[in-house]
């Protein structure tokens, strides 16, 4: 099990924008009457994005309320699931894939290149406040490794200066592009495809 | 080699487009109208005879899961599920899947929908396939502009509702039972069987949960026929499969091909090969990080199915190949995969909760060479105090790749840590710290 901590400083209240209240009304209409519990994972998302990549606890309040169920449960979930931030990770979260697809193609390089552009430890902002890193296990990208996820996109075949490079971008709020970094196409075998020719010579 | 024409995902690499028009010039829902009249027990009855087993790791038959729903629809409604939680280290296929041949997918579920009688499909897919997640929407908002979704699917009299529900980082979620929990919108932690989904699933109702893979394959499977299917690969192992090939090979890839085909020949032909020559292979995991390794002079005849890969005590499991080679310390990969498990134990039960700890604290000091020449013994102890002493199968996912570690290199652990135990010197004997404090803050 892994160790989840609120953090300390928590907003007052919360409550989701016209919005967020638009997509969580959609949400919960996708499971049966009775059943709104369902909606909580979805629903924390919704939270997460709409405060700055992570959740307050007055969040949690606010959908135990809003699906009408006990805010313990809301917690639990909440703290058992990794994909949740219980304290602010920054604009650009960074997340390296050390499991061992990963390692033994050189995921340590990019951990040292996040040690190097953002901060010394995990889940620590950087200095501008901007971004935060950390490792984490399996992202299921392993025919592509090493990689890494910054919010919602995967970067691909990286090395320690292919990370650098990307770190820079977001260190100057720009949002580089997703995929490959050696440019090779979704996960055919680089420069060995022996399959399916036809469709790609068509 | 299989035959491009055989292979089932024509889109594997997106070549042509995962839209709605691109997948119906591939052969996606083309009269599905009529293996749907063809009726519920004909269906059943071909996935059976093409012996399709679930792709999800455990490789139960599917058709025989799928008689397991009852018969007539009772008070409760039926459920179909689809397990998109892929999170095992070494295996990418489902996301291909999702991202690629969304329609193969959307199809078969409404084949098995209609095969068990359910109404409502929720596909589970993990959190961070939030991307792909995506793309499957627009595919599944397509499916239902074009009426192959909602009533009346496909012309075929059945309605269905396809929907998508997100996971959040658990791996344990992947467990069938703890999908339903999480689905539920709780923690995700696996149930008792008995009873079983196919009876008490989601809400208390019957459930039958496929994996991704599985059901996409089902629609090629009905229009090909089962005998094409099973006619692939051998003997309760047909069909074909996407092979997830990572680690230290020079062409990491997935690639679709017919079951029973030689790992050799997976890892030369299509993966370029071991980096550093096949002599420089030192293990290969064979089916996710939850099987145990098989060392080089094994590999060199292996099969790659579901029985072959038993008889040399590891397995196929979602097929996800992680090649190591000699450049790497065998010690060091394992640990790593017993701080995965560490990680993601639900805990529920006890023996997994504190156990893959251990298992995790003891490799890496065997790592670093700081253990005790009895440690090694002791590993093997607590891996069997925890397979078979769980509610769900993580104790046995989680203890595997230790004690194949300890089948086969054994000696290599014995070599590095022969601390003695009695404490002559003053030697600072870490296993009297609680050593994961020492080593990482938050683990």
């Amino acid at each position: 099990m892994s160790l989840r901590k609120p953090a300390k400083d928590q907003p007052e209240s919360f409550e989701f924008n016209a919005s967020s209240l638009e997509a969580a009304k959609a949400i919960v209409a996708k499971y049966p009457e009775g059943k709104q519990q369902s909606a909580v994972m979805a629903l924390l998302y919704i939270a997460q994005k709409q405060n700055n990549n992570w959740i307050p606890l007055a969040a949690m309040k606010y959908i135990a309320k809003f699906l009408d169920m006990p805010y313990i449960k809301v917690y639990e979930v909440a703290t058992f699931y990794t994909m949740y931030n219980l304290a602010p990770v920054g604009k650009y979260f960074v997340q390296v894939c050390t499991t061992t697809p990963c390692m033994i193609r050189g995921a340590n390089q990019l951990v040292e290149a996040c040690k190097e552009k953002i901060s010394e430890n995990e889940r620590e902002l950087s200095n501008d406040k901007s971004c935060s890193w950390m490792e984490v296990e399996c992202l299921g990208a392993c025919v592509n490794a090493p990689m890494m996820q910054i919010n919602d996109d995967y970067y691909e075949d990286l090395d320690k200066q292919k990370t650098l490079d990307i770190l820079d971008k977001i260190l100057n709020g720009e949002t580089p592009k997703p995929g490959s970094y050696r440019g090779r196409v979704n996960n055919e075998p680089e420069n060995n495809r022996k399959t399916l020719m036809d469709l790609k010579n068509a | 080699m299989l035959k491009d024409q055989d292979r089932i995902f024509q889109n594997l690499y997106n070549d042509k487009g995962s839209d709605v028009t691109s997948s119906q010039e591939r052969g996606d829902w083309v009269n599905t109208k009529k293996i749907t009249e063809k009726g519920r027990d004909w269906i059943i009855n071909e996935i059976k005879e093409s012996q399709l087993r679930g792709r999800g790791g455990a490789g139960f038959p599917t058709g025989l899961k799928w008689s397991f729903a009852p018969k007539e629809v009772g008070s409760r409604p039926h459920y179909l599920v689809i397990n998109g939680d892929e999170s095992e280290p070494g295996t990418c296929k489902d996301r291909d899947i999702l991202r690629f041949e969304p329609h193969k997918l959307i199809e078969g579920c409404l084949i098995a929908s209609y095969a068990v009688q359910a109404h409502v499909c929720y596909i589970y897919i993990r959190g961070e396939y939030f991307v792909d997640g995506q793309k499957l929407q627009v595919a599944i908002d397509e499916a239902y502009e074009k009426k192959l979704l909602g009533k009346n699917a496909a012309g075929t009299g059945w309605d269905l509702d396809v929907y998508i529900h997100y996971g959040a980082g658990a791996y344990i979620c992947g467990e069938e039972t703890a999908l339903l929990e999480s689905l539920e919108g709780k923690k995700g932690q696996p149930r008792l069987k008995p009873p079983f989904p196919a009876l008490i699933g989601l809400y208390g109702c019957p459930t039958i949960i496929n994996n991704v893979e599985t059901i996409a394959v089902v629609p090629t499977i009905l229009r090909r026929g089962a005998k094409w299917f099973a006619s692939l690969g051998r003997e309760k192992n047909t069909g074909t499969k996407i092979f997830c090939i990572s680690g230290n090979v020079n062409n990491p890839c997935n690639v679709e091909e017919e079951m029973s085909i030689p790992l050799k020949e997976l890892i030369e032909v299509h993966a370029g090969g071991v980096i550093g020559g096949w002599e420089n292979l030192q293990a290969v995991i064979p089916g996710g990080s939850s099987m145990p390794l098989i060392p080089k002079e094994r590999c060199e005849t292996l099969k790659m199915d579901f029985d072959a890969c038993v008889e040399e005590k590891s397995g196929l499991g979602t097929a996800g190949i992680v090649v190591i080679n000699k450049d790497q310390d065998i010690i060091k990969c394992m640990a790593r995969i017993a701080r995965f498990y560490k990680h993601e134990s639900c805990g529920q039960c006890t023996p997994c909760r504190e156990g893959s700890g251990w298992m995790w604290r003891m490799l890496e000091r065997m790592a670093k060479g700081d253990a005790t020449k009895d440690e090694v013994d002791m590993l093997g102890d607590v891996t069997n105090q925890i397979a078979g002493h769980t509610i769900c199968a993580f104790g046995e996912g989680s203890s595997w790749p230790v004690q194949g570690l300890l089948r086969h290199f054994k000696k290599e652990i014995e070599k590095r840590n022969n601390l003695d135990p009695i404490v002559q010197k003053k030697n600072n004997i870490p296993y009297l710290v609680d050593q994961h404090l020492l080593d990482k803050k938050n683990a």
